[in-house]
């Protein structure tokens, strides 16, 4: 489970080895934008290191490499899979092909390290108009490919407007990526909010992407992470009503029926579905029914 | 009858003071104190030496100490706390004699015990009148409580009130009582208002500093005392008020009414007064300008002694009902004894202040430190000094992880059992070195640079010199 995904600098030590205590489900060790072309080999270094000798247990590793333009990418994957990151997140994916030009030396390198195939997997991070028309090709270009990724800093440069707070400059792009995302069958990741003095935007953000359908949403400050979280956790009251929606289920199996209504509503499939998804999440997360 | 003298140098010459006497100082002006340094020049220019000077606190404002000492004049110190800057300078081995830390309880104690007796007490004062009625609530270098200087006045042979705000008789809200006072002194400026007091005391936007504090205020909410009629206190470093702040906001969504609020005093303390989170603040010293308005306009908002704070030896002190306390460290060792007195070389660079009063007094003390500085881990085998020993330490809270000492089971269930990361001291000890790997021991000088006397009066530790 992924609500929040905090971007670290892959040049900062400091940040670095204190990256699983900072409370997000996953952390994206940044080796991209956060990092300067003349420390890309240090930066490389740092974030290998880290991988090796620390223990990350309970927080999933996520490594931004460079985009497949840069003489990057392959350095920054053959230093990082041996490690086995939860993903890598392959920026300025624009087309299929992106994917397919990953997926194919990320293949060679785990043959060569004894890996399973499609141990690592990609997330693609969604940040110019030709991704955003692209989108449901590339979720479904490759096995590999686990999550669409909403950068809209880039893409707001991309599409020659201002990125706002209120965001209704990406409201296409976000509801694009998640319908291609469901179509695809895989999940979806809500863009950064950039202000990070804003303790309060912050919420409003969130519960809006998680309006729209995301699964979680990144971060680029880790004072961010806890209403991330907060956000994305289903409620008591949602949790409460999963297992009362199973339970009516249960009943009308067993009462041989065929359709059943709780507090009035006929429960459906797409209902059954949500509550499957629901407690599914909250078993994740250890959250337990009240009368546990 | 005339108290008013004409100077410094009248006031010392009608004290009587002699070679070989001591002298006292509080430290409420803290960094921006002139009077210790224009008392001790005076001093020295009258050629009075061999003297004890008995300081609350010494800061790097009062590094001009090092030239008394140099020329004799000062050959012994008595001080709860020493900043950086001189303390860099005992730990060379400049003095004869071994500095003498005290706890801000066990000062106050030690004079009223005739211990440590006074000759010749100083007292700044921001706000006097001709018969030594005084007050730090009021004037332009106004500090708010005096607590730390009420010993020194009630117990002192001869005591000298030094201000530069001077009003006519009487100063009814006076803080120290004029029955105590021989002599008042006026002079321009006591101190630099930019020292004394800061604006405002910032929280941490710190994200590890943030994680900790957050860690603090649950381990408190989930202690078993965090419920009405609840008492607390806490440091003005960062992730500490940043504690306060989270715990203030459990105390208003949970509707708890606490007692008291103690200590040095924020204005995040006041925050919690004015909000409603306790009935009471108790205050022995401010530490912004928000908590000297605070203490002198509101009168849930009071003034204590340091004896009233912390002294093991009156009937009671405030700290014997304290609930909680959050405390800084230097170093923590795997007994769970703290090192607030030097830093990881083994410079002098702080004191107990009112360390271990709190942490003995309290129900539940909280140590707040992240689990490593710079290339260090906090958690060592042995601390390189023991300011507070680790029976009086219940948790050990850091980024990654909360450590309980082993005396108290209940504890560790209670946050184990509300999904708080709670770990062994060792593991975290562990898990910090695979990171920096396991540091060397630093070796000690053979010279005894200063004394860490507990609040109870008994020895505690030596700090050697640096080599």
């Amino acid at each position: 489970m992924r609500r929040s995904m905090l971007f670290l600098p892959g040049n900062n030590p400091n940040m670095l080895i204190n990256g699983n205590c900072l409370g997000a489900d996953a952390v994206i060790f940044d080796l991209e934008d956060a990092v300067s072309p003349a420390e890309k080999d240090a930066a490389r270094i740092l974030v290998r290191n880290t991988m090796r000798y620390m223990d990350f247990r309970g927080c999933e590793i996520i490594v931004r490499i460079n985009s497949i333009d840069t003489p990057y990418w392959k350095p920054d994957m053959e230093a990082i899979v041996p490690y086995k990151p939860g993903m890598l997140l392959l920026p300025k994916t624009g087309t299929a092909s992106d994917i397919l030009e990953a997926d194919a030396y990320l293949t060679q390198l785990e043959e060569k390290l004894g890996l399973e195939q499609n141990t690592v997997g990609l997330m693609a991070l969604i940040e110019t108009a030709m991704g955003v028309e692209n989108a449901f090709a590339i979720a479904t270009a490759s096995k590999r490919v686990r999550a669409l990724f909403l950068g809209a800093e880039d893409l707001t440069a991309d599409l020659q407007c201002k990125r706002t707070k209120e965001g209704r400059e990406i409201e296409y792009a976000r509801t694009r990526l998640v319908v291609a995302a469901r179509a695809a069958g895989i999940a979806v990741y809500d863009t950064p909010f950039t202000d990070v003095n804003d303790d309060e935007g912050i919420w409003t953000d969130a519960r809006y992407a998680k309006a729209l359908g995301f699964n979680g949403k990144a971060s680029i400050s880790p004072r961010h992470v806890e209403a991330i979280n907060s956000v994305f956790c289903p409620t008591m009251k949602e949790i409460e009503y999963a297992y009362e929606v199973m339970d009516a289920i249960e009943l009308a199996k067993k009462q041989g029926k065929g359709a059943i209504a709780l507090h009035g509503k006929m429960i459906d499939a797409p209902i059954v579905a949500r509550a499957q998804q629901t407690i599914a999440a909250a078993e994740e997360l250890g959250i337990r029914r009240e009368e546990d | 009858m005339n108290k008013l003298v004409a100077s410094i140098r009248e006031a010392v010459q009608f004290s009587g003071l002699k070679d070989g006497m001591t002298v006292s100082f509080h430290h409420h002006l803290r960094n921006g104190d002139f009077v210790l340094n224009m008392v001790m020049d005076t001093i020295a220019e009258m050629g009075i030496r061999d003297l004890t000077v008995n300081a609350s606190s010494l800061f790097d404002a009062h590094m001009p100490l090092l030239n008394h000492i140099e020329n004799h004049v000062v050959t012994n110190i008595i001080t709860d706390y020493m900043a950086s800057g001189l303390g860099r300078e005992i730990s060379r081995g400049i003095m004869e004699n071994p500095v003498q830390f005290r706890t801000h309880g066990g000062r106050p104690s030690d004079i009223a015990l005739g211990r440590t007796p006074i000759d010749v007490a100083f007292i700044a004062a921001p706000t006097a009148d001709p018969m030594g009625n005084c007050s730090g609530k009021y004037g332009k270098s106004a500090c708010g409580s005096l607590g730390y200087a009420f010993a020194d006045a009630m117990y002192a042979k001869k005591v000298v009130v030094i201000t530069d705000n001077l009003v006519p008789y009487p100063l009814a809200d006076f803080s120290i009582s004029e029955q105590y006072v021989d002599y008042v002194v006026t002079v321009d400026a006591i101190g630099d208002p930019r020292g004394i007091v800061s604006g405002t005391t910032q929280i941490t936007r710190d994200p590890v500093g943030l994680v900790m504090a957050s860690y603090a205020a649950k381990v408190i909410e989930n202690s078993g005392l965090l419920k009405d009629g609840f008492s607390f206190q806490t440091g003005a470093g960062g992730a500490s008020l940043a504690a306060a702040k989270f715990l203030k906001e459990i105390m208003l969504r949970d509707g708890i009414k606490g007692s008291f609020g103690l200590g040095g005093i924020t204005g995040y303390m006041v925050d919690m007064l004015e909000a409603g989170c306790f009935q009471s603040l108790m205050d022995v010293q401010c530490f912004d300008l928000k908590a000297v308005e605070s203490i002198r306009n509101n009168p849930n908002h009071r003034e204590i002694s340091a004896l009233h704070y912390a002294s093991p030896a009156v009937r009671s002190a405030v700290v014997d009902s304290l609930d909680v306390v959050i405390l800084g460290a230097t170093e923590i060792d795997t007994d769970f004894n703290v090192n607030v007195h030097t830093d990881s070389n083994g410079f002098i660079m702080g004191g107990s202040g009112g360390h271990s009063d709190t942490a003995a007094g309290s129900k539940l003390c909280m140590i707040i430190a992240p689990m490593f500085r710079a290339r260090l881990p906090i958690v060592t085998d042995h601390v390189n000094c023991v300011s507070t020993p680790g029976k009086e330490i219940d948790v050990l809270v850091t980024q990654g992880g909360i450590a309980v000492n082993p005396k108290n089971p209940e504890l560790k269930q209670r946050l184990a059992g509300a999904g708080l990361p709670v770990i062994d001291i060792h593991e975290l000890k562990e898990k910090a070195e695979r990171i920096t790997g396991t540091p060397k021991q630093r070796k000690k000088g053979d010279r005894a640079v200063a004394e860490v006397i507990y609040r109870d009066g008994t020895h505690l530790d030596t700090i050697y010199n640096v080599k």
